[in-house]
Protein backbone atom coordinates (compact mmCIF):
# COMPACT_ATOMS: atom_id res chain seq x y z
CA UNK A 1 0.00 0.00 0.00
CA UNK A 2 1.42 3.88 -0.35
CA UNK A 3 1.14 4.89 3.36
CA UNK A 4 4.72 5.56 3.17
CA UNK A 5 5.60 8.87 0.60
CA UNK A 6 8.57 7.63 -0.32
CA UNK A 7 7.26 6.26 -3.00
CA UNK A 8 10.64 5.50 -5.82
CA UNK A 9 8.92 6.41 -8.30
CA UNK A 10 9.12 10.05 -9.39
CA UNK A 11 6.71 12.30 -9.98
CA UNK A 12 6.03 12.77 -13.70
CA UNK A 13 4.05 15.18 -15.37
CA UNK A 14 5.47 14.98 -18.93
CA UNK A 15 2.82 12.79 -20.53
CA UNK A 16 -0.90 14.33 -21.12
CA UNK A 17 -3.34 13.46 -18.67
CA UNK A 18 -4.83 10.45 -19.15
CA UNK A 19 -8.49 10.19 -21.17
CA UNK A 20 -10.51 8.04 -19.43
CA UNK A 21 -10.66 5.87 -17.31
CA UNK A 22 -7.13 4.17 -17.65
CA UNK A 23 -6.09 2.06 -14.76
CA UNK A 24 -2.30 3.22 -15.71
CA UNK A 25 -1.97 7.02 -15.02
CA UNK A 26 0.66 8.50 -17.50
CA UNK A 27 3.54 8.45 -14.88
CA UNK A 28 2.82 4.41 -15.53
CA UNK A 29 1.84 3.86 -11.99
CA UNK A 30 -1.52 1.99 -11.87
CA UNK A 31 -4.32 4.20 -10.27
CA UNK A 32 -6.06 4.43 -7.23
CA UNK A 33 -9.14 2.38 -6.94
CA UNK A 34 -12.25 4.78 -7.23
CA UNK A 35 -15.51 3.96 -5.08
CA UNK A 36 -18.65 5.88 -4.90
CA UNK A 37 -20.89 6.56 -2.87
CA UNK A 38 -25.00 7.95 -4.23
CA UNK A 39 -28.06 8.16 -2.53
CA UNK A 40 -30.91 10.45 -1.42
CA UNK A 41 -30.55 13.62 0.66
CA UNK A 42 -30.14 12.79 4.40
CA UNK A 43 -29.47 9.00 4.14
CA UNK A 44 -25.91 9.35 5.36
CA UNK A 45 -23.53 9.21 2.76
CA UNK A 46 -21.30 12.26 4.56
CA UNK A 47 -21.07 10.00 7.73
CA UNK A 48 -20.34 6.60 5.65
CA UNK A 49 -17.54 8.79 3.88
CA UNK A 50 -16.32 9.84 7.45
CA UNK A 51 -16.83 6.86 9.32
CA UNK A 52 -15.08 4.57 5.99
CA UNK A 53 -12.24 7.68 6.75
CA UNK A 54 -11.19 6.46 9.94
CA UNK A 55 -11.82 2.94 9.44
CA UNK A 56 -9.29 3.28 6.85
CA UNK A 57 -7.01 6.02 7.23
CA UNK A 58 -4.22 4.13 9.03
CA UNK A 59 -4.27 1.35 7.07
CA UNK A 60 -4.59 2.92 3.16
CA UNK A 61 -3.37 6.11 0.93
CA UNK A 62 -7.07 8.11 0.64
CA UNK A 63 -8.36 11.11 -0.32
CA UNK A 64 -12.47 11.87 -1.17
CA UNK A 65 -13.86 14.32 -3.62
CA UNK A 66 -17.11 15.79 -2.97
CA UNK A 67 -20.01 16.76 -5.32
CA UNK A 68 -22.15 18.98 -3.35
CA UNK A 69 -25.27 20.51 -4.93
CA UNK A 70 -25.04 23.92 -4.07
CA UNK A 71 -22.58 24.28 -1.63
CA UNK A 72 -19.38 23.12 0.00
CA UNK A 73 -21.31 21.35 3.03
CA UNK A 74 -20.50 18.02 2.84
CA UNK A 75 -16.74 18.63 2.50
CA UNK A 76 -16.57 21.18 5.26
CA UNK A 77 -18.44 18.82 7.45
CA UNK A 78 -15.44 16.41 6.41
CA UNK A 79 -12.70 19.21 7.23
CA UNK A 80 -14.61 20.19 10.43
CA UNK A 81 -14.61 16.49 11.49
CA UNK A 82 -10.67 16.33 10.60
CA UNK A 83 -11.14 12.83 9.42
CA UNK A 84 -8.19 13.32 6.78
CA UNK A 85 -5.86 16.52 6.14
CA UNK A 86 -7.57 19.10 4.19
CA UNK A 87 -5.00 18.49 1.13
CA UNK A 88 -7.14 15.17 0.65
CA UNK A 89 -10.76 16.53 0.63
CA UNK A 90 -12.21 18.11 -2.37
CA UNK A 91 -15.57 19.87 -3.35
CA UNK A 92 -16.41 19.48 -7.38
CA UNK A 93 -18.98 21.97 -8.11
CA UNK A 94 -22.19 20.49 -10.06
CA UNK A 95 -24.46 23.37 -11.25
CA UNK A 96 -27.24 22.41 -9.62
CA UNK A 97 -27.16 19.15 -11.68
CA UNK A 98 -25.40 16.61 -9.20
CA UNK A 99 -26.86 13.49 -11.17
CA UNK A 100 -24.79 15.07 -14.29
CA UNK A 101 -21.59 15.62 -12.68
CA UNK A 102 -21.19 11.88 -11.54
CA UNK A 103 -23.03 10.05 -14.73
CA UNK A 104 -23.53 12.14 -17.79
CA UNK A 105 -20.55 14.81 -17.97
CA UNK A 106 -17.75 12.88 -15.68
CA UNK A 107 -14.53 15.12 -16.25
CA UNK A 108 -15.07 17.85 -13.73
CA UNK A 109 -14.74 14.72 -11.05
CA UNK A 110 -11.99 12.88 -13.02
CA UNK A 111 -9.81 15.88 -13.01
CA UNK A 112 -10.37 16.00 -9.38
CA UNK A 113 -9.65 12.53 -8.84
CA UNK A 114 -6.15 12.90 -10.98
CA UNK A 115 -5.47 16.20 -9.46
CA UNK A 116 -5.46 14.78 -5.63
CA UNK A 117 -3.26 11.63 -7.19
CA UNK A 118 -0.72 14.07 -8.91
CA UNK A 119 -0.86 16.22 -5.55
CA UNK A 120 -1.03 14.09 -2.38
CA UNK A 121 -0.54 10.57 -3.86
CA UNK A 122 0.18 8.00 -4.42
CA UNK A 123 -3.26 6.93 -3.33
CA UNK A 124 -4.84 3.26 -3.06
CA UNK A 125 -8.37 4.41 -2.87
CA UNK A 126 -10.43 7.78 -3.84
CA UNK A 127 -13.85 7.95 -1.80
CA UNK A 128 -16.32 9.71 -4.59
CA UNK A 129 -19.06 11.06 -2.89
CA UNK A 130 -22.73 12.32 -4.69
CA UNK A 131 -24.70 15.07 -4.18
CA UNK A 132 -27.86 14.01 -2.50
CA UNK A 133 -30.14 12.95 -5.54
CA UNK A 134 -32.66 11.01 -6.12
CA UNK A 135 -33.20 7.28 -6.77
CA UNK A 136 -32.36 6.93 -10.62
CA UNK A 137 -28.95 8.77 -9.84
CA UNK A 138 -25.96 5.99 -10.94
CA UNK A 139 -22.35 6.76 -11.28
CA UNK A 140 -20.32 5.79 -14.68
CA UNK A 141 -18.41 3.35 -15.29
CA UNK A 142 -15.67 5.69 -16.83
CA UNK A 143 -15.54 7.21 -13.15
CA UNK A 144 -15.54 4.63 -10.45
CA UNK A 145 -14.75 1.14 -10.14
CA UNK A 146 -17.77 -0.04 -7.75
CA UNK A 147 -20.25 2.07 -5.99
CA UNK A 148 -22.29 1.77 -3.18
CA UNK A 149 -25.91 3.20 -2.77
CA UNK A 150 -26.83 4.48 0.91
CA UNK A 151 -30.84 4.96 1.93
CA UNK A 152 -31.87 5.00 5.37
CA UNK A 153 -34.65 3.09 7.13
CA UNK A 154 -36.53 6.63 8.46
CA UNK A 155 -37.19 7.56 4.45
CA UNK A 156 -39.35 4.97 3.66
CA UNK A 157 -39.29 1.27 4.17
CA UNK A 158 -40.66 0.44 1.12
CA UNK A 159 -37.57 2.25 -0.73
CA UNK A 160 -36.07 -1.13 -1.59
CA UNK A 161 -39.26 -2.15 -2.70
CA UNK A 162 -39.42 0.93 -4.88
CA UNK A 163 -36.13 -0.27 -6.69
CA UNK A 164 -34.71 2.51 -9.13
CA UNK A 165 -31.20 1.87 -10.74
CA UNK A 166 -29.22 2.66 -7.11
CA UNK A 167 -31.46 0.11 -5.58
CA UNK A 168 -31.22 -2.63 -8.24
CA UNK A 169 -27.40 -1.87 -9.98
CA UNK A 170 -25.41 -0.90 -7.20
CA UNK A 171 -22.45 -3.07 -5.92
CA UNK A 172 -23.50 -2.48 -2.49
CA UNK A 173 -26.81 -1.11 -0.73
CA UNK A 174 -26.09 0.33 3.05
CA UNK A 175 -29.71 0.72 4.53
CA UNK A 176 -28.43 3.07 7.09
CA UNK A 177 -29.73 4.33 10.70
CA UNK A 178 -31.13 1.14 11.71
CA UNK A 179 -30.85 1.92 15.08
CA UNK A 180 -34.01 4.28 14.52
CA UNK A 181 -36.49 1.91 12.88
CA UNK A 182 -38.81 1.19 15.89
CA UNK A 183 -38.86 5.00 15.76
CA UNK A 184 -40.23 5.62 12.38
CA UNK A 185 -42.18 1.81 11.83
CA UNK A 186 -39.53 0.55 9.71
CA UNK A 187 -40.26 -2.95 8.84
CA UNK A 188 -36.20 -4.06 8.36
CA UNK A 189 -37.24 -7.85 7.46
CA UNK A 190 -39.32 -6.41 5.10
CA UNK A 191 -36.62 -3.98 3.57
CA UNK A 192 -34.26 -7.39 3.27
CA UNK A 193 -36.36 -9.39 1.65
CA UNK A 194 -37.59 -6.45 -0.94
CA UNK A 195 -33.85 -5.50 -1.13
CA UNK A 196 -33.25 -9.32 -2.15
CA UNK A 197 -36.24 -9.56 -4.61
CA UNK A 198 -34.55 -6.80 -6.10
CA UNK A 199 -31.10 -7.45 -6.34
CA UNK A 200 -30.53 -11.24 -6.47
CA UNK A 201 -26.98 -11.95 -5.52
CA UNK A 202 -25.76 -8.31 -5.21
CA UNK A 203 -24.91 -7.75 -1.32
CA UNK A 204 -26.84 -5.58 1.41
CA UNK A 205 -25.49 -3.99 4.85
CA UNK A 206 -27.88 -3.23 7.31
CA UNK A 207 -25.49 -0.67 9.50
CA UNK A 208 -26.28 1.65 12.22
CA UNK A 209 -23.17 4.29 12.54
CA UNK A 210 -23.87 4.74 16.33
CA UNK A 211 -23.92 0.86 17.48
CA UNK A 212 -20.22 -0.37 17.54
CA UNK A 213 -19.97 -2.31 14.80
CA UNK A 214 -20.48 1.25 13.05
CA UNK A 215 -18.85 1.06 9.01
CA UNK A 216 -17.14 -2.15 10.03
CA UNK A 217 -19.17 -4.26 7.48
CA UNK A 218 -19.03 -1.61 4.83
CA UNK A 219 -14.82 -0.69 5.25
CA UNK A 220 -14.46 -4.95 4.64
CA UNK A 221 -16.57 -4.97 1.58
CA UNK A 222 -14.22 -1.85 0.43
CA UNK A 223 -11.12 -3.79 1.64
CA UNK A 224 -12.14 -6.71 -0.67
CA UNK A 225 -12.97 -4.65 -3.31
CA UNK A 226 -9.22 -3.09 -2.87
CA UNK A 227 -7.67 -6.73 -2.75
CA UNK A 228 -9.54 -7.42 -5.89
CA UNK A 229 -8.51 -4.04 -7.64
CA UNK A 230 -4.72 -4.35 -6.54
CA UNK A 231 -5.02 -8.30 -7.90
CA UNK A 232 -6.72 -7.57 -11.22
CA UNK B 1 -16.96 18.38 -43.30
CA UNK B 2 -19.42 16.72 -42.19
CA UNK B 3 -22.51 18.49 -40.94
CA UNK B 4 -23.73 15.86 -38.44
CA UNK B 5 -19.71 16.20 -36.78
CA UNK B 6 -21.21 19.93 -36.14
CA UNK B 7 -23.96 18.50 -34.41
CA UNK B 8 -22.17 16.13 -32.16
CA UNK B 9 -19.41 19.05 -31.02
CA UNK B 10 -22.55 21.65 -30.58
CA UNK B 11 -24.58 19.24 -28.76
CA UNK B 12 -25.63 20.62 -25.31
CA UNK B 13 -24.85 16.97 -23.93
CA UNK B 14 -21.51 16.70 -25.33
CA UNK B 15 -19.51 15.99 -22.10
CA UNK B 16 -17.16 19.10 -21.59
CA UNK B 17 -18.21 20.00 -18.31
CA UNK B 18 -20.39 23.39 -19.69
CA UNK B 19 -23.66 22.15 -17.53
CA UNK B 20 -21.86 23.63 -14.15
CA UNK B 21 -21.50 27.00 -15.75
CA UNK B 22 -23.84 29.73 -16.19
CA UNK B 23 -22.35 32.12 -18.20
CA UNK B 24 -22.20 35.03 -15.83
CA UNK B 25 -26.30 34.14 -15.04
CA UNK B 26 -26.19 33.62 -11.73
CA UNK B 27 -24.57 36.55 -11.13
CA UNK B 28 -26.81 38.66 -12.86
CA UNK B 29 -30.03 36.84 -11.88
CA UNK B 30 -28.73 37.74 -7.81
CA UNK B 31 -28.17 41.36 -8.94
CA UNK B 32 -31.88 41.43 -10.23
CA UNK B 33 -30.83 42.19 -13.70
CA UNK B 34 -32.36 39.04 -15.45
CA UNK B 35 -35.93 38.62 -13.92
CA UNK B 36 -37.55 37.14 -16.80
CA UNK B 37 -37.06 35.74 -21.25
CA UNK B 38 -36.88 39.11 -21.73
CA UNK B 39 -33.87 40.17 -19.26
CA UNK B 40 -32.93 36.98 -20.72
CA UNK B 41 -32.76 37.91 -24.16
CA UNK B 42 -31.25 41.12 -23.40
CA UNK B 43 -28.13 39.68 -21.35
CA UNK B 44 -27.74 36.92 -24.09
CA UNK B 45 -27.47 39.50 -26.57
CA UNK B 46 -24.82 41.32 -24.90
CA UNK B 47 -22.97 38.43 -24.02
CA UNK B 48 -22.82 37.64 -27.68
CA UNK B 49 -21.62 40.53 -29.06
CA UNK B 50 -18.88 40.69 -26.48
CA UNK B 51 -17.06 37.74 -24.75
CA UNK B 52 -19.29 35.31 -27.37
CA UNK B 53 -17.55 37.47 -30.21
CA UNK B 54 -14.48 37.09 -28.70
CA UNK B 55 -14.70 33.31 -27.75
CA UNK B 56 -16.05 32.58 -31.88
CA UNK B 57 -13.30 34.34 -33.27
CA UNK B 58 -10.22 32.26 -30.67
CA UNK B 59 -12.13 29.38 -31.70
CA UNK B 60 -11.96 29.94 -35.52
CA UNK B 61 -8.13 30.76 -35.22
CA UNK B 62 -7.33 27.87 -33.55
CA UNK B 63 -9.19 25.81 -35.94
CA UNK B 64 -7.64 27.42 -38.64
CA UNK B 65 -4.39 25.91 -37.58
CA UNK B 66 -2.65 29.19 -35.72
CA UNK B 67 -0.67 28.29 -32.66
CA UNK B 68 -2.68 27.21 -30.13
CA UNK B 69 -0.30 28.94 -27.48
CA UNK B 70 -0.55 32.33 -28.77
CA UNK B 71 -4.38 31.71 -29.18
CA UNK B 72 -4.22 30.71 -25.31
CA UNK B 73 -2.00 34.10 -24.19
CA UNK B 74 -4.43 36.33 -26.62
CA UNK B 75 -6.95 34.92 -24.77
CA UNK B 76 -5.43 35.65 -21.20
CA UNK B 77 -5.14 38.97 -22.24
CA UNK B 78 -8.67 39.67 -23.21
CA UNK B 79 -9.82 38.24 -20.32
CA UNK B 80 -9.15 40.83 -17.46
CA UNK B 81 -11.55 38.70 -14.64
CA UNK B 82 -9.01 36.46 -12.42
CA UNK B 83 -12.15 34.02 -12.22
CA UNK B 84 -13.35 33.96 -15.91
CA UNK B 85 -9.75 33.04 -16.85
CA UNK B 86 -9.96 30.04 -14.01
CA UNK B 87 -13.26 29.19 -15.17
CA UNK B 88 -12.25 28.98 -19.01
CA UNK B 89 -9.09 27.20 -18.11
CA UNK B 90 -11.13 24.46 -16.31
CA UNK B 91 -13.53 24.08 -19.11
CA UNK B 92 -10.60 23.78 -21.73
CA UNK B 93 -9.13 21.12 -19.68
CA UNK B 94 -12.53 19.43 -19.69
CA UNK B 95 -13.33 19.96 -23.65
CA UNK B 96 -9.79 18.58 -23.94
CA UNK B 97 -10.51 15.55 -22.46
CA UNK B 98 -13.96 14.41 -24.40
CA UNK B 99 -12.32 16.34 -27.27
CA UNK B 100 -9.42 13.72 -26.96
CA UNK B 101 -11.49 10.66 -26.36
CA UNK B 102 -13.65 11.90 -29.16
CA UNK B 103 -11.62 12.91 -32.32
CA UNK B 104 -7.85 11.92 -31.47
CA UNK B 105 -5.09 13.80 -32.25
CA UNK B 106 -1.38 14.44 -32.09
CA UNK B 107 -2.24 18.41 -31.96
CA UNK B 108 -4.59 17.95 -29.04
CA UNK B 109 -1.98 15.74 -27.49
CA UNK B 110 0.56 18.17 -27.94
CA UNK B 111 -1.76 21.28 -25.92
CA UNK B 112 -2.65 18.81 -23.73
CA UNK B 113 0.98 17.71 -22.88
CA UNK B 114 1.84 21.80 -22.39
CA UNK B 115 -1.06 22.82 -20.60
CA UNK B 116 -1.64 19.62 -18.90
CA UNK B 117 -4.63 21.97 -16.31
CA UNK B 118 -5.89 23.42 -19.32
CA UNK B 119 -5.59 26.11 -21.65
CA UNK B 120 -8.64 28.31 -22.49
CA UNK B 121 -12.14 27.28 -23.77
CA UNK B 122 -12.55 28.57 -27.42
CA UNK B 123 -8.71 27.39 -28.47
CA UNK B 124 -9.15 23.88 -27.13
CA UNK B 125 -12.79 24.14 -29.01
CA UNK B 126 -11.35 24.95 -31.96
CA UNK B 127 -8.74 22.26 -31.82
CA UNK B 128 -11.39 19.60 -31.12
CA UNK B 129 -13.18 20.89 -33.80
CA UNK B 130 -10.21 21.16 -36.27
CA UNK B 131 -9.10 17.47 -35.26
CA UNK B 132 -12.93 16.40 -36.77
CA UNK B 133 -12.49 17.81 -39.42
CA UNK B 134 -14.53 20.80 -38.96
CA UNK B 135 -14.13 24.40 -40.64
CA UNK B 136 -13.20 27.63 -38.45
CA UNK B 137 -16.55 29.05 -39.10
CA UNK B 138 -17.79 25.86 -37.35
CA UNK B 139 -16.01 26.62 -34.64
CA UNK B 140 -16.79 30.01 -34.31
CA UNK B 141 -20.46 28.66 -34.45
CA UNK B 142 -19.92 26.25 -31.52
CA UNK B 143 -18.08 29.11 -29.62
CA UNK B 144 -20.94 31.54 -30.31
CA UNK B 145 -23.88 29.33 -29.59
CA UNK B 146 -21.99 28.27 -26.14
CA UNK B 147 -21.94 31.80 -25.19
CA UNK B 148 -25.69 31.94 -25.45
CA UNK B 149 -27.14 28.81 -24.86
CA UNK B 150 -25.08 28.43 -21.70
CA UNK B 151 -27.02 30.90 -19.56
CA UNK B 152 -30.50 29.93 -21.20
CA UNK B 153 -30.07 27.08 -19.78
CA UNK B 154 -28.78 27.82 -16.73
CA UNK B 155 -31.73 31.01 -16.09
CA UNK B 156 -34.26 28.15 -17.15
CA UNK B 157 -32.87 26.55 -13.32
CA UNK B 158 -32.29 29.77 -11.67
CA UNK B 159 -35.72 31.15 -12.69
CA UNK B 160 -37.85 27.86 -12.73
CA UNK B 161 -38.23 30.48 -16.28
CA UNK B 162 -40.59 28.66 -18.74
CA UNK B 163 -38.48 26.38 -21.10
CA UNK B 164 -40.24 27.12 -24.13
CA UNK B 165 -39.42 30.83 -23.71
CA UNK B 166 -35.44 30.09 -23.19
CA UNK B 167 -35.58 28.31 -26.18
CA UNK B 168 -37.40 31.27 -28.26
CA UNK B 169 -34.84 33.61 -27.04
CA UNK B 170 -32.37 31.23 -28.93
CA UNK B 171 -34.22 31.03 -32.06
CA UNK B 172 -34.36 34.29 -32.24
CA UNK B 173 -30.55 35.19 -31.25
CA UNK B 174 -30.42 32.74 -34.41
CA UNK B 175 -29.28 35.97 -37.17
CA UNK B 176 -27.32 38.06 -34.92
CA UNK B 177 -25.38 34.41 -33.98
CA UNK B 178 -24.59 33.73 -38.04
CA UNK B 179 -23.36 37.06 -38.27
CA UNK B 180 -21.07 36.91 -35.10
CA UNK B 181 -20.08 33.49 -36.62
CA UNK B 182 -18.91 35.22 -39.42
CA UNK B 183 -17.01 38.08 -38.15
CA UNK B 184 -15.62 35.63 -35.90
CA UNK B 185 -14.15 33.88 -38.89
CA UNK B 186 -13.28 36.79 -40.78
CA UNK B 187 -10.84 37.84 -37.87
CA UNK B 188 -9.49 34.41 -37.42
CA UNK B 189 -8.81 34.64 -41.33
CA UNK B 190 -6.48 37.68 -40.77
CA UNK B 191 -4.68 36.41 -38.17
CA UNK B 192 -1.81 34.38 -40.39
CA UNK B 193 -0.96 37.72 -41.97
CA UNK B 194 -1.70 40.24 -39.22
CA UNK B 195 -0.75 38.04 -35.92
CA UNK B 196 -3.30 37.90 -33.35
CA UNK B 197 -4.00 41.44 -32.33
CA UNK B 198 -6.28 40.93 -35.73
CA UNK B 199 -9.03 39.40 -32.95
CA UNK B 200 -11.21 41.32 -31.55
CA UNK B 201 -11.12 42.45 -28.02
CA UNK B 202 -14.48 43.75 -26.87
CA UNK B 203 -15.52 43.27 -23.50
CA UNK B 204 -18.47 43.31 -21.06
CA UNK B 205 -17.65 45.02 -17.64
CA UNK B 206 -20.39 44.01 -15.64
CA UNK B 207 -19.85 40.08 -16.97
CA UNK B 208 -16.22 40.78 -15.62
CA UNK B 209 -17.44 42.46 -11.99
CA UNK B 210 -20.12 39.64 -11.92
CA UNK B 211 -17.44 37.05 -12.06
CA UNK B 212 -15.58 38.21 -9.31
CA UNK B 213 -18.25 38.57 -7.17
CA UNK B 214 -19.86 35.48 -7.95
CA UNK B 215 -16.21 33.51 -7.78
CA UNK B 216 -16.25 35.28 -3.79
CA UNK B 217 -20.25 33.64 -2.71
CA UNK B 218 -20.08 30.82 0.10
CA UNK B 219 -23.91 29.06 -1.52
CA UNK B 220 -24.07 28.71 -5.29
CA UNK B 221 -25.19 26.54 -7.71
CA UNK B 222 -22.97 27.32 -10.61
CA UNK B 223 -19.26 26.95 -10.82
CA UNK B 224 -19.01 30.81 -13.07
Amino acid sequence: MHLDHSDPHSHSHDGPAAVSADAVRPDGRRRALRIGLGGPVGSGKTATVAALCRALRDELSLAVVTNDIYTREDAAFLLREAVLPPERITAVETGACPHTAIRDDISANLEAVEDLEDEVGPLDLVLVESGGDNLTATFSRGLVDAQLFVIDVAGGDDIPRKGGPGVTTADLLVVNKTDLAPYVGSDLQRMARDAKEQRAELPVVFQSLRSEEGVSEVAAWVRQRLADWTAA
Amino acid sequence: MSRATLLVLADGRFPAGGHAHSGGAEAAVAAGRIKDAADLAEFCRGRLHTSGLVAAALAAAAALGVDPLLLDEAADARTPSAALRTAARKLGRQMMRAARATWPSAELDALAAVRPKGAHQPVVLGLAARSAGLGPEDAAYVAAYEAVSGPASAVVRLLSLDPFDATGVLARLAPELDRVAADAGAAARRVPDEGVDALPASSAPLLDIGAEAHAAWAVRLFAS
